[in-house]
Protein backbone atom coordinates (compact mmCIF):
# COMPACT_ATOMS: atom_id res chain seq x y z
CA UNK A 1 0.00 0.00 0.00
CA UNK A 2 1.09 3.31 -0.53
CA UNK A 3 0.96 6.11 2.31
CA UNK A 4 -1.45 8.57 1.17
CA UNK A 5 -0.19 12.26 0.16
CA UNK A 6 -1.75 14.76 1.16
CA UNK A 7 -1.34 18.17 -0.55
CA UNK A 8 -3.28 21.64 -1.11
CA UNK A 9 -5.69 22.37 -4.33
CA UNK A 10 -2.94 25.08 -4.53
CA UNK A 11 -0.70 21.96 -5.00
CA UNK A 12 -2.27 19.99 -7.42
CA UNK A 13 -2.82 22.86 -9.53
CA UNK A 14 0.69 24.21 -9.41
CA UNK A 15 1.60 20.34 -10.16
CA UNK A 16 -0.92 19.79 -12.90
CA UNK A 17 0.58 23.19 -14.24
CA UNK A 18 4.09 22.26 -14.22
CA UNK A 19 2.98 18.63 -16.18
CA UNK A 20 1.69 20.82 -19.37
CA UNK A 21 5.10 22.14 -19.95
CA UNK A 22 7.22 19.16 -21.91
CA UNK A 23 11.21 19.24 -22.07
CA UNK A 24 13.05 21.20 -24.33
CA UNK A 25 10.04 23.45 -25.06
CA UNK A 26 11.16 27.49 -24.67
CA UNK A 27 8.06 29.06 -21.77
CA UNK A 28 7.56 32.48 -21.86
CA UNK A 29 6.85 32.91 -18.05
CA UNK A 30 4.48 35.33 -16.17
CA UNK A 31 5.10 36.26 -12.45
CA UNK A 32 3.21 34.46 -9.90
CA UNK A 33 1.69 31.10 -9.92
CA UNK A 34 3.10 30.25 -13.42
CA UNK A 35 6.18 31.06 -12.27
CA UNK A 36 6.37 28.25 -9.66
CA UNK A 37 4.87 25.88 -11.89
CA UNK A 38 7.72 26.06 -14.60
CA UNK A 39 10.31 26.14 -12.21
CA UNK A 40 8.91 22.81 -10.88
CA UNK A 41 8.56 21.73 -14.29
CA UNK A 42 11.90 22.24 -14.66
CA UNK A 43 12.77 20.63 -11.44
CA UNK A 44 11.48 16.94 -12.05
CA UNK A 45 10.45 16.29 -15.65
CA UNK A 46 11.57 19.10 -17.79
CA UNK A 47 15.54 19.73 -16.96
CA UNK A 48 15.78 20.96 -20.62
CA UNK A 49 13.03 23.30 -20.40
CA UNK A 50 13.89 27.11 -21.43
CA UNK A 51 12.41 29.61 -18.75
CA UNK A 52 12.45 33.03 -20.59
CA UNK A 53 11.54 36.39 -18.41
CA UNK A 54 10.06 39.34 -19.45
CA UNK A 55 12.78 41.58 -17.51
CA UNK A 56 15.26 39.85 -20.43
CA UNK A 57 16.77 36.70 -18.91
CA UNK A 58 16.53 33.81 -21.42
CA UNK A 59 17.37 30.12 -20.23
CA UNK A 60 16.94 31.10 -16.30
CA UNK A 61 18.03 28.62 -14.17
CA UNK A 62 17.29 29.76 -10.86
CA UNK A 63 17.87 27.20 -7.30
CA UNK A 64 14.70 29.28 -5.69
CA UNK A 65 11.57 31.12 -6.86
CA UNK A 66 12.79 34.02 -7.82
CA UNK A 67 10.71 36.68 -5.87
CA UNK A 68 10.15 38.90 -8.66
CA UNK A 69 11.67 38.89 -12.07
CA UNK A 70 13.95 41.12 -11.58
CA UNK A 71 15.53 38.64 -9.55
CA UNK A 72 19.64 39.05 -9.87
CA UNK A 73 19.45 34.84 -9.58
CA UNK A 74 17.80 34.85 -13.01
CA UNK A 75 20.34 37.53 -14.46
CA UNK A 76 23.35 35.25 -13.12
CA UNK A 77 21.90 31.69 -14.00
CA UNK A 78 20.03 32.72 -17.54
CA UNK A 79 21.89 31.86 -20.99
CA UNK A 80 21.66 35.33 -22.06
CA UNK A 81 20.28 38.71 -20.88
CA UNK A 82 18.91 41.35 -22.92
CA UNK A 83 17.17 44.58 -22.94
CA UNK A 84 13.47 44.36 -22.25
CA UNK A 85 12.71 46.10 -26.03
CA UNK A 86 14.93 43.26 -27.26
CA UNK A 87 13.12 40.75 -25.53
CA UNK A 88 9.67 41.69 -26.56
CA UNK A 89 10.55 42.70 -30.15
CA UNK A 90 12.92 39.78 -31.26
CA UNK A 91 12.31 36.79 -29.19
CA UNK A 92 8.69 37.20 -28.32
CA UNK A 93 7.08 38.88 -31.49
CA UNK A 94 8.40 36.94 -34.11
CA UNK A 95 6.89 33.63 -32.99
CA UNK A 96 9.50 31.67 -31.33
CA UNK A 97 8.73 31.08 -27.93
CA UNK A 98 6.20 27.42 -27.72
CA UNK A 99 4.59 28.52 -24.82
CA UNK A 100 3.25 31.46 -23.11
CA UNK A 101 2.75 31.00 -19.21
CA UNK A 102 0.17 33.29 -18.12
CA UNK A 103 -1.77 34.49 -14.79
CA UNK A 104 -5.38 36.14 -14.64
CA UNK A 105 -7.76 37.83 -12.37
CA UNK A 106 -10.75 37.49 -14.27
CA UNK A 107 -11.11 34.94 -17.39
CA UNK A 108 -14.06 34.24 -19.79
CA UNK A 109 -15.06 31.25 -21.80
CA UNK A 110 -13.41 32.37 -24.59
CA UNK A 111 -10.21 31.85 -22.51
CA UNK A 112 -9.91 36.27 -22.91
CA UNK A 113 -8.16 37.51 -19.76
CA UNK A 114 -8.15 40.64 -17.65
CA UNK A 115 -5.85 42.15 -15.62
CA UNK A 116 -6.61 45.68 -15.88
CA UNK A 117 -10.04 46.94 -14.01
CA UNK A 118 -13.19 45.21 -12.48
CA UNK A 119 -16.49 46.47 -12.15
CA UNK A 120 -17.95 50.04 -13.03
CA UNK A 121 -16.52 51.43 -15.43
CA UNK A 122 -13.04 52.23 -16.89
CA UNK A 123 -12.27 55.47 -15.33
CA UNK A 124 -14.22 54.66 -12.44
CA UNK A 125 -13.39 51.09 -11.80
CA UNK A 126 -14.66 49.19 -7.93
CA UNK A 127 -11.04 47.05 -8.52
CA UNK A 128 -8.32 48.62 -10.49
CA UNK A 129 -5.63 46.02 -11.13
CA UNK A 130 -2.01 45.84 -12.08
CA UNK A 131 -2.68 46.26 -15.71
CA UNK A 132 -1.42 44.30 -18.90
CA UNK A 133 2.40 43.73 -18.17
CA UNK A 134 3.94 41.52 -21.14
CA UNK A 135 0.44 39.64 -21.33
CA UNK A 136 -1.58 40.88 -24.57
CA UNK A 137 1.73 39.87 -26.55
CA UNK A 138 2.60 37.10 -24.73
CA UNK A 139 -1.33 35.48 -25.69
CA UNK A 140 -0.74 36.91 -29.29
CA UNK A 141 2.46 35.41 -30.43
CA UNK A 142 3.58 33.00 -28.49
CA UNK A 143 2.68 29.28 -30.71
CA UNK A 144 0.29 28.32 -27.39
CA UNK A 145 -0.95 29.55 -24.09
CA UNK A 146 -1.27 27.69 -20.67
CA UNK A 147 -3.21 30.19 -18.06
CA UNK A 148 -2.83 29.03 -14.60
CA UNK A 149 -5.70 30.65 -12.27
CA UNK A 150 -7.43 29.81 -9.20
CA UNK A 151 -11.45 29.19 -10.49
CA UNK A 152 -13.93 30.88 -8.81
CA UNK A 153 -18.03 32.08 -10.16
CA UNK A 154 -16.38 35.46 -9.77
CA UNK A 155 -13.27 35.18 -11.69
CA UNK A 156 -14.82 32.66 -14.56
CA UNK A 157 -17.27 34.81 -16.31
CA UNK A 158 -19.06 34.98 -19.34
CA UNK A 159 -17.37 37.69 -20.76
CA UNK A 160 -14.76 39.98 -19.09
CA UNK A 161 -14.91 43.44 -17.96
CA UNK A 162 -11.93 44.45 -20.32
CA UNK A 163 -9.99 42.57 -22.32
CA UNK A 164 -6.66 42.76 -21.83
CA UNK A 165 -4.87 39.53 -23.28
CA UNK A 166 -7.24 38.10 -26.08
CA UNK A 167 -7.99 34.37 -25.76
CA UNK A 168 -10.66 33.29 -29.02
CA UNK A 169 -11.63 36.92 -28.29
CA UNK A 170 -15.57 35.83 -29.29
CA UNK A 171 -15.23 32.83 -30.63
CA UNK A 172 -14.10 31.12 -34.04
CA UNK A 173 -12.60 32.92 -36.33
CA UNK A 174 -11.56 35.84 -34.46
CA UNK A 175 -7.89 35.25 -33.79
CA UNK A 176 -7.07 35.03 -37.73
CA UNK A 177 -9.44 38.30 -38.26
CA UNK A 178 -7.50 39.91 -35.91
CA UNK A 179 -3.80 38.94 -37.33
CA UNK A 180 -2.78 36.64 -33.81
CA UNK A 181 -0.19 34.46 -34.92
CA UNK A 182 -0.03 32.45 -32.16
CA UNK A 183 -2.88 29.45 -31.02
CA UNK A 184 -4.25 31.02 -28.44
CA UNK A 185 -5.03 29.11 -25.37
CA UNK A 186 -4.93 25.63 -25.12
CA UNK A 187 -5.53 24.89 -21.45
CA UNK A 188 -6.45 26.62 -17.79
CA UNK A 189 -5.00 25.06 -15.50
CA UNK A 190 -7.41 25.87 -12.21
CA UNK A 191 -7.65 24.26 -8.65
CA UNK A 192 -10.15 21.94 -9.38
CA UNK A 193 -8.58 20.86 -12.94
CA UNK A 194 -8.25 21.31 -16.48
CA UNK A 195 -10.43 23.09 -18.68
CA UNK A 196 -9.68 23.25 -22.76
CA UNK A 197 -11.32 24.61 -25.54
CA UNK A 198 -14.23 22.86 -27.69
CA UNK A 199 -12.66 22.34 -31.20
CA UNK A 200 -16.02 23.46 -32.49
CA UNK A 201 -16.95 26.41 -30.42
CA UNK A 202 -13.80 27.15 -28.89
CA UNK A 203 -15.39 27.60 -25.59
CA UNK A 204 -13.86 26.25 -22.62
CA UNK A 205 -14.70 23.05 -21.26
CA UNK A 206 -13.79 21.12 -18.07
CA UNK A 207 -12.36 18.33 -19.59
CA UNK A 208 -10.22 17.34 -16.56
CA UNK A 209 -10.83 17.04 -12.35
CA UNK A 210 -8.42 16.43 -9.65
CA UNK A 211 -9.31 13.54 -7.37
CA UNK A 212 -12.77 14.30 -5.33
CA UNK A 213 -13.22 17.60 -7.51
CA UNK A 214 -16.97 16.62 -8.51
CA UNK A 215 -18.30 18.22 -11.92
CA UNK A 216 -20.99 19.89 -9.71
CA UNK A 217 -18.46 21.91 -7.67
CA UNK A 218 -16.64 22.63 -10.86
CA UNK A 219 -19.97 23.62 -12.24
CA UNK A 220 -20.65 26.29 -9.26
CA UNK A 221 -17.28 27.79 -9.38
CA UNK A 222 -18.22 28.99 -12.93
CA UNK A 223 -20.03 32.36 -13.82
CA UNK A 224 -20.57 31.07 -17.12
CA UNK A 225 -22.65 27.47 -18.16
CA UNK A 226 -19.64 25.43 -17.81
CA UNK A 227 -19.22 22.27 -20.25
CA UNK A 228 -18.34 19.46 -18.39
CA UNK A 229 -16.55 16.55 -20.90
CA UNK A 230 -18.25 13.40 -20.56
CA UNK A 231 -15.82 11.58 -19.41
CA UNK A 232 -13.46 13.97 -17.71
CA UNK A 233 -10.12 12.86 -17.09
CA UNK A 234 -9.28 11.94 -13.34
CA UNK A 235 -6.15 13.67 -12.88
CA UNK A 236 -3.30 12.18 -10.98
CA UNK A 237 -2.73 13.31 -7.57
CA UNK A 238 0.84 14.84 -6.90
CA UNK A 239 3.84 12.37 -6.87
CA UNK A 240 5.87 12.50 -3.58
CA UNK A 241 8.33 13.22 -5.94
CA UNK A 242 6.54 16.58 -7.92
CA UNK A 243 5.82 17.67 -3.89
CA UNK A 244 8.76 17.48 -2.57
CA UNK A 245 10.58 19.39 -5.21
CA UNK A 246 7.27 21.76 -5.12
CA UNK A 247 7.65 22.86 -1.56
CA UNK A 248 11.29 22.65 -1.72
CA UNK A 249 11.17 25.66 -3.66
CA UNK A 250 7.96 27.04 -1.59
CA UNK A 251 10.09 26.85 1.49
CA UNK A 252 13.00 28.86 -0.29
CA UNK A 253 10.41 31.85 -0.71
CA UNK A 254 10.01 33.89 1.84
CA UNK A 255 6.83 35.09 1.00
CA UNK A 256 4.94 35.78 -1.62
CA UNK A 257 1.40 35.32 -2.73
CA UNK A 258 -0.47 35.30 -5.94
CA UNK B 1 28.32 66.58 -20.16
CA UNK B 2 27.26 64.63 -16.96
CA UNK B 3 27.98 67.15 -14.01
CA UNK B 4 28.88 64.92 -11.12
CA UNK B 5 26.54 66.94 -8.00
CA UNK B 6 24.52 65.92 -5.53
CA UNK B 7 21.25 64.14 -5.29
CA UNK B 8 19.31 67.07 -4.16
CA UNK B 9 21.05 69.87 -6.41
CA UNK B 10 20.57 67.12 -9.06
CA UNK B 11 16.81 67.24 -8.58
CA UNK B 12 16.28 70.70 -8.20
CA UNK B 13 17.59 71.81 -11.45
CA UNK B 14 16.47 68.68 -13.50
CA UNK B 15 12.95 67.89 -12.48
CA UNK B 16 10.55 70.72 -12.88
CA UNK B 17 6.84 71.01 -11.80
CA UNK B 18 4.61 69.69 -14.57
CA UNK B 19 7.32 67.86 -15.89
CA UNK B 20 7.56 64.60 -17.97
CA UNK B 21 9.30 62.01 -15.64
CA UNK B 22 10.41 58.47 -16.36
CA UNK B 23 11.95 56.97 -13.42
CA UNK B 24 12.60 53.06 -14.96
CA UNK B 25 14.70 50.17 -13.69
CA UNK B 26 13.07 46.74 -14.75
CA UNK B 27 12.28 45.64 -10.89
CA UNK B 28 16.19 45.97 -10.78
CA UNK B 29 18.29 49.16 -10.14
CA UNK B 30 14.81 50.98 -9.17
CA UNK B 31 15.75 54.72 -7.71
CA UNK B 32 13.75 54.77 -4.65
CA UNK B 33 16.41 57.81 -3.46
CA UNK B 34 15.62 59.99 -6.42
CA UNK B 35 12.10 59.17 -5.91
CA UNK B 36 12.53 60.68 -2.43
CA UNK B 37 14.11 63.65 -3.29
CA UNK B 38 11.46 64.43 -5.52
CA UNK B 39 8.61 64.08 -3.03
CA UNK B 40 11.12 66.11 -0.27
CA UNK B 41 11.29 68.75 -2.71
CA UNK B 42 7.32 68.41 -3.08
CA UNK B 43 7.29 68.86 -7.00
CA UNK B 44 3.61 69.11 -8.47
CA UNK B 45 2.13 67.76 -11.27
CA UNK B 46 4.01 65.25 -12.75
CA UNK B 47 3.37 62.98 -15.56
CA UNK B 48 5.38 59.49 -14.80
CA UNK B 49 6.31 57.29 -16.98
CA UNK B 50 7.15 53.66 -16.04
CA UNK B 51 6.92 50.04 -17.52
CA UNK B 52 6.35 48.97 -14.26
CA UNK B 53 5.14 51.46 -11.72
CA UNK B 54 5.93 49.76 -8.05
CA UNK B 55 6.55 51.36 -4.41
CA UNK B 56 8.54 54.13 -5.45
CA UNK B 57 5.45 55.59 -7.84
CA UNK B 58 2.55 54.57 -5.07
CA UNK B 59 4.70 56.72 -2.47
CA UNK B 60 4.94 59.42 -5.39
CA UNK B 61 1.04 59.06 -6.05
CA UNK B 62 0.36 59.44 -2.51
CA UNK B 63 2.11 62.30 -1.57
CA UNK B 64 0.56 64.24 -4.52
CA UNK B 65 3.23 64.80 -6.55
CA UNK B 66 1.42 63.13 -9.70
CA UNK B 67 -1.42 64.45 -11.92
CA UNK B 68 -1.11 62.08 -14.53
CA UNK B 69 0.55 58.00 -14.97
CA UNK B 70 1.38 56.44 -18.48
CA UNK B 71 2.02 52.90 -17.83
CA UNK B 72 2.00 49.30 -18.22
CA UNK B 73 1.94 46.97 -14.97
CA UNK B 74 1.56 48.87 -11.79
CA UNK B 75 1.82 46.75 -8.67
CA UNK B 76 3.74 45.45 -5.84
CA UNK B 77 5.94 42.57 -7.32
CA UNK B 78 5.57 39.16 -5.91
CA UNK B 79 3.31 40.63 -3.25
CA UNK B 80 0.02 42.23 -4.53
CA UNK B 81 -1.45 45.78 -5.18
CA UNK B 82 -0.69 49.12 -4.96
CA UNK B 83 -2.92 50.79 -2.71
CA UNK B 84 -2.07 54.46 -2.85
CA UNK B 85 -1.97 54.29 -6.79
CA UNK B 86 -5.28 52.15 -6.22
CA UNK B 87 -7.15 54.86 -4.00
CA UNK B 88 -5.96 57.38 -6.81
CA UNK B 89 -7.95 55.83 -9.23
CA UNK B 90 -10.58 54.21 -7.24
CA UNK B 91 -11.25 57.38 -4.80
CA UNK B 92 -9.03 60.16 -6.78
CA UNK B 93 -7.11 60.08 -2.74
CA UNK B 94 -4.84 61.98 -2.62
CA UNK B 95 -6.36 63.49 -6.15
CA UNK B 96 -7.74 62.24 -9.16
CA UNK B 97 -5.05 59.94 -12.02
CA UNK B 98 -4.83 60.21 -14.99
CA UNK B 99 -4.25 56.94 -16.87
CA UNK B 100 -2.29 56.20 -19.98
CA UNK B 101 -2.03 52.34 -20.28
CA UNK B 102 -0.12 50.27 -22.74
CA UNK B 103 1.46 46.82 -22.46
CA UNK B 104 5.08 46.26 -21.86
CA UNK B 105 5.72 45.63 -25.67
CA UNK B 106 4.22 48.75 -26.48
CA UNK B 107 5.94 50.78 -23.66
CA UNK B 108 9.04 49.64 -24.69
CA UNK B 109 8.54 50.18 -28.47
CA UNK B 110 7.22 53.58 -27.66
CA UNK B 111 10.98 54.54 -25.65
CA UNK B 112 12.65 52.91 -28.69
CA UNK B 113 10.82 55.55 -31.24
CA UNK B 114 11.98 58.31 -28.87
CA UNK B 115 15.81 57.19 -28.32
CA UNK B 116 15.63 56.56 -31.96
CA UNK B 117 14.63 60.46 -32.23
CA UNK B 118 11.07 58.72 -34.24
CA UNK B 119 7.94 59.76 -33.93
CA UNK B 120 6.24 56.28 -33.75
CA UNK B 121 7.30 52.78 -33.70
CA UNK B 122 5.58 49.87 -35.34
CA UNK B 123 4.95 46.30 -33.47
CA UNK B 124 2.53 43.41 -33.36
CA UNK B 125 0.20 44.20 -30.95
CA UNK B 126 -2.64 45.15 -29.35
CA UNK B 127 -5.33 43.90 -31.62
CA UNK B 128 -8.45 43.11 -30.07
CA UNK B 129 -7.56 44.66 -26.70
CA UNK B 130 -9.51 46.61 -24.48
CA UNK B 131 -6.24 48.77 -24.56
CA UNK B 132 -6.29 49.62 -28.41
CA UNK B 133 -10.05 50.99 -27.44
CA UNK B 134 -9.17 53.20 -24.64
CA UNK B 135 -6.23 54.87 -27.03
CA UNK B 136 -7.52 58.53 -27.49
CA UNK B 137 -11.30 57.43 -26.34
CA UNK B 138 -11.23 59.63 -23.31
CA UNK B 139 -10.60 62.68 -24.64
CA UNK B 140 -6.99 62.38 -24.59
CA UNK B 141 -4.44 62.31 -27.68
CA UNK B 142 -4.31 58.35 -29.27
CA UNK B 143 -0.93 56.90 -28.72
CA UNK B 144 -2.13 53.08 -30.49
CA UNK B 145 -3.06 52.86 -34.31
CA UNK B 146 -3.33 51.03 -36.99
CA UNK B 147 -0.52 51.54 -39.56
CA UNK B 148 -0.25 50.03 -43.13
CA UNK B 149 2.90 48.37 -44.70
CA UNK B 150 4.08 50.42 -47.31
CA UNK B 151 5.64 46.93 -48.86
CA UNK B 152 3.18 44.15 -47.86
CA UNK B 153 -0.14 45.79 -47.48
CA UNK B 154 -0.12 44.21 -43.91
CA UNK B 155 -2.05 46.09 -41.07
CA UNK B 156 0.62 46.59 -38.09
CA UNK B 157 0.13 48.88 -34.83
CA UNK B 158 1.64 52.01 -34.64
CA UNK B 159 2.69 54.01 -30.80
CA UNK B 160 3.47 56.99 -30.45
CA UNK B 161 7.37 58.04 -29.35
CA UNK B 162 7.79 58.96 -25.42
CA UNK B 163 10.05 61.81 -25.12
CA UNK B 164 10.06 62.33 -21.48
CA UNK B 165 11.40 65.67 -20.10
CA UNK B 166 13.70 64.10 -17.91
CA UNK B 167 15.10 60.30 -16.91
CA UNK B 168 16.21 59.09 -13.90
CA UNK B 169 17.49 56.04 -13.54
CA UNK B 170 20.22 54.10 -10.69
CA UNK B 171 23.41 52.25 -11.74
CA UNK B 172 25.87 50.67 -10.77
CA UNK B 173 28.71 52.76 -11.51
CA UNK B 174 30.38 55.96 -12.95
CA UNK B 175 33.72 57.44 -13.59
CA UNK B 176 34.70 60.55 -12.34
CA UNK B 177 34.22 61.86 -15.65
CA UNK B 178 30.11 60.81 -15.17
CA UNK B 179 30.56 57.95 -17.97
CA UNK B 180 27.72 55.56 -16.06
CA UNK B 181 28.34 51.71 -16.42
CA UNK B 182 24.78 49.48 -15.27
CA UNK B 183 24.77 45.56 -15.83
CA UNK B 184 22.57 42.02 -14.74
CA UNK B 185 18.46 43.18 -15.73
CA UNK B 186 18.96 46.40 -17.34
CA UNK B 187 15.49 46.87 -18.81
CA UNK B 188 15.03 49.67 -21.00
CA UNK B 189 16.94 52.41 -19.06
CA UNK B 190 19.52 53.10 -21.97
CA UNK B 191 16.14 54.07 -23.94
CA UNK B 192 14.64 56.20 -21.40
CA UNK B 193 18.03 58.26 -20.83
CA UNK B 194 18.52 58.88 -24.52
CA UNK B 195 14.44 59.74 -25.04
CA UNK B 196 14.82 62.18 -22.64
CA UNK B 197 15.74 65.70 -22.68
CA UNK B 198 17.57 65.67 -19.81
CA UNK B 199 18.70 62.94 -17.04
CA UNK B 200 19.67 62.12 -13.56
CA UNK B 201 21.83 59.21 -12.90
CA UNK B 202 22.53 57.85 -9.04
CA UNK B 203 25.20 55.22 -8.58
CA UNK B 204 26.50 53.25 -5.79
CA UNK B 205 29.71 54.42 -6.43
CA UNK B 206 32.20 56.08 -8.64
CA UNK B 207 35.88 54.73 -9.49
CA UNK B 208 38.34 55.75 -11.05
CA UNK B 209 38.24 53.68 -14.15
CA UNK B 210 35.24 51.52 -15.52
CA UNK B 211 36.70 48.00 -16.10
CA UNK B 212 34.35 46.38 -18.44
CA UNK B 213 31.68 43.77 -17.53
CA UNK B 214 29.59 41.64 -19.46
CA UNK B 215 26.50 42.08 -20.79
CA UNK B 216 26.85 46.10 -19.51
CA UNK B 217 25.14 48.74 -20.72
CA UNK B 218 27.21 52.42 -20.82
CA UNK B 219 26.24 55.55 -21.39
CA UNK B 220 28.77 57.71 -21.91
CA UNK B 221 28.95 61.07 -19.73
CA UNK B 222 27.77 63.50 -22.82
CA UNK B 223 24.31 61.60 -22.96
CA UNK B 224 23.83 61.96 -18.92
CA UNK B 225 22.91 65.80 -17.23
CA UNK B 226 23.90 65.30 -13.55
CA UNK B 227 25.40 62.12 -11.81
CA UNK B 228 24.49 61.92 -7.73
CA UNK B 229 26.08 59.08 -6.10
CA UNK B 230 23.96 57.36 -3.63
CA UNK B 231 25.33 54.16 -2.21
CA UNK B 232 22.14 52.09 -1.52
CA UNK B 233 20.06 54.01 -3.76
CA UNK B 234 18.08 51.40 -4.93
CA UNK B 235 16.94 49.76 -1.88
CA UNK B 236 14.58 48.25 -0.67
CA UNK B 237 15.06 47.25 -5.11
CA UNK B 238 17.92 44.82 -6.36
CA UNK B 239 21.38 46.57 -7.33
CA UNK B 240 23.30 43.46 -8.42
CA UNK B 241 26.41 43.23 -7.17
CA UNK B 242 26.13 45.45 -4.01
CA UNK B 243 22.56 44.23 -2.38
CA UNK B 244 19.48 42.03 -2.95
CA UNK B 245 16.22 42.93 -2.82
CA UNK B 246 15.13 43.85 1.00
CA UNK B 247 12.01 42.05 0.53
CA UNK B 248 10.17 42.73 4.07
CA UNK B 249 10.09 46.28 2.87
CA UNK B 250 7.79 45.12 0.05
CA UNK B 251 5.97 42.78 1.87
CA UNK B 252 5.11 45.38 5.00
CA UNK B 253 4.47 47.90 1.82
CA UNK B 254 1.21 46.37 1.64
CA UNK B 255 -0.01 47.42 5.07
CA UNK B 256 1.35 50.63 5.13
CA UNK B 257 -0.12 51.58 1.71
CA UNK B 258 -3.52 50.17 2.37
CA UNK B 259 -3.91 52.98 5.49
CA UNK B 260 -4.37 56.52 4.32
CA UNK B 261 -2.95 57.44 7.92
CA UNK B 262 0.00 55.17 8.16
CA UNK B 263 0.87 56.46 4.60
CA UNK B 264 1.21 60.17 6.26
CA UNK B 265 3.08 59.10 8.59
CA UNK B 266 5.43 56.73 7.06
CA UNK B 267 5.74 59.80 4.65
CA UNK B 268 7.24 62.44 7.58
CA UNK B 269 8.99 60.01 9.15
CA UNK B 270 11.13 58.13 6.43
CA UNK B 271 10.58 60.86 3.81
CA UNK B 272 9.72 64.42 4.88
CA UNK B 273 12.03 64.17 7.76
CA UNK B 274 14.98 62.82 6.31
CA UNK B 275 17.74 65.58 5.41
CA UNK B 276 18.42 65.20 1.48
CA UNK B 277 21.14 63.94 0.45
CA UNK B 278 23.39 66.43 -0.14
Amino acid sequence: MQPEVTYTADEMMTVSAARALRDGMTCFVGIGLPSAAANLARATHAPGLVLIYESGTIGAKPSQLPLSIGDGMLAETADAVVSVPEIFNYWLQPGRIDVGFLGAAQIDKFGNINTTAIGGDYRNPKVRLPGAGGAPEIAASCREVIVVVRQGSRSFVEQVDFITSVGYGSGPGERERLGLTGTGPQKIITDLGVLEPDPRTLEFTMTGLYPGVSASVAKERTGWDLAIATEPEIIAAPTPTELAALRRFQGTRSRSHQ
Amino acid sequence: MAEIVSLAEAVERAIHDGDAVAMEGFTHLIPFAAGHEVIRQRRRNLTLIRMTPDLIYDQLIGAGCVRKLIFSWGGNPGVGSLHRFRDAVEHSWPAALELEEHSHAGMANRYVAGASGLPFAVLRGYNGTGLETLSGALGSAPTIKPITCPFTGETLTAVSAIRPDVAVIHAQRADRSGNVQLWGITGVQKEAVLASQRSVVTVEEIVDELDPRPGAVVLPAWTVSYVAPVAGGAHPSYALGYSVRDNDYYVSWDAIGRDREAFTGWLDEHVYSVAGQL
